[in-house]
């Protein structure tokens, strides 16, 4: 129970960091990969804000005494290799991302404020990463 | 059309809020808070770390409804395109982000904070390609 309270908790936090930074706001994101147009800087502030924060807490997090809170051990990611799934994976996801002016965490917010076109886009990605899953026969 | 305007100072705010959440994340479940894989590995379907997972994202929808109540037209979004645009880029954000393993959160924060080769890869190849199709969109359009 504790976990799941702290995940939410964790997913507010990281919700209002979005909306704060109007990153809810698709015009925002297409305003950035604009360059060629008028550009809007913001989304670099918002990626410097949570990189500099989150890089002091990983930081301190690789001291052999560090451990989560909740958990017995960190979980990092494990996969090194650059390879043409990163590649090709990463090109499909940004045009998308430039279609709509959405990545997921902030799709997911924006789901709630009432358009439909969102909880289309919504659906459409979550039935895209199920198709993906299907297809590779991904088990978790 | 509305132009979006400059904002730095909320941008670092919020930023540090999202940095603030993904520390949470990490120091609290010992995980990366990357949505794009935390709705995947969701999707699977299977028992195991699921609690988690949909507490996150139940986190993010439930603040972004609560937000719309409290500040109803106040909260900024402007949208372009209709459903079969909306359809498109859904599909593609879904299968590039489980190919790619992330999305902005997992490679373009928590990646490049912790100094990875792979995520600096992905978030460059993820922001030509969206500066390409935000390029090609209004040249069509």
């Amino acid at each position: 129970m504790a976990r799941i309270l702290f995940a939410f908790g964790a997913g507010v936090v990281f919700a209002i960091g979005l909306l704060v930074a109007q990153m809810t706001n698709p015009a925002k994101v297409t305003g950035f990969l604009d360059i060629t147009g008028r550009w809007d800087p913001t989304l670099a502030f918002v990626m410097g804000g949570a990189l500099v924060v989150f890089g002091a807490s990983w930081y301190l997090s690789r001291r052999p005494s560090a451990r989560p809170v909740l958990e017995a051990a960190f979980q990092p990611p494990n996969a090194q290799v650059i390879d043409w799934r990163l590649v090709a994976g990463s090109l499909v996801f940004g045009v998308g991302w430039g279609l709509g002016g959405f990545c997921p965490g902030p799709a997911l917010v924006s789901a709630g404020f009432g358009d439909a076109r969102v909880w289309i886009f919504v659906g459409s990605m979550l039935a895209g990463m199920v198709g993906f899953n299907v297809a590779t026969g991904r088990k978790g | 059309m509305s132009i979006a305007e400059f904002s730095p100072w909320p941008a670092l705010a919020g930023g540090a809020l999202i940095g603030l959440a993904a520390a949470l994340t990490w120091w609290g479940l010992g995980r990366i808070a990357g949505v794009s894989n935390i709705l995947g590995q969701l999707l699977v379907f299977q028992r195991g770390h699921w609690g988690w997972r949909l507490a996150f994202v139940a986190g993010l929808l439930g603040t972004g409804a609560v937000a719309k109540a409290l500040l109803g037209d106040a909260l900024p979004f402007q949208l372009e395109g209709g459903a079969g645009r909306m359809i498109l880029a859904g599909l593609l954000v879904g299968v590039g982000t489980q190919l790619g393993s992330g999305c902005t959160s997992g490679h373009g924060v928590c990646g490049i904070a912790r100094l990875s080769p792979r995520s600096l890869v992905a978030t460059l190849c993820f922001m030509a390609s969206g500066m390409a199709a935000v390029l090609a969109l209004s040249r069509m359009v």
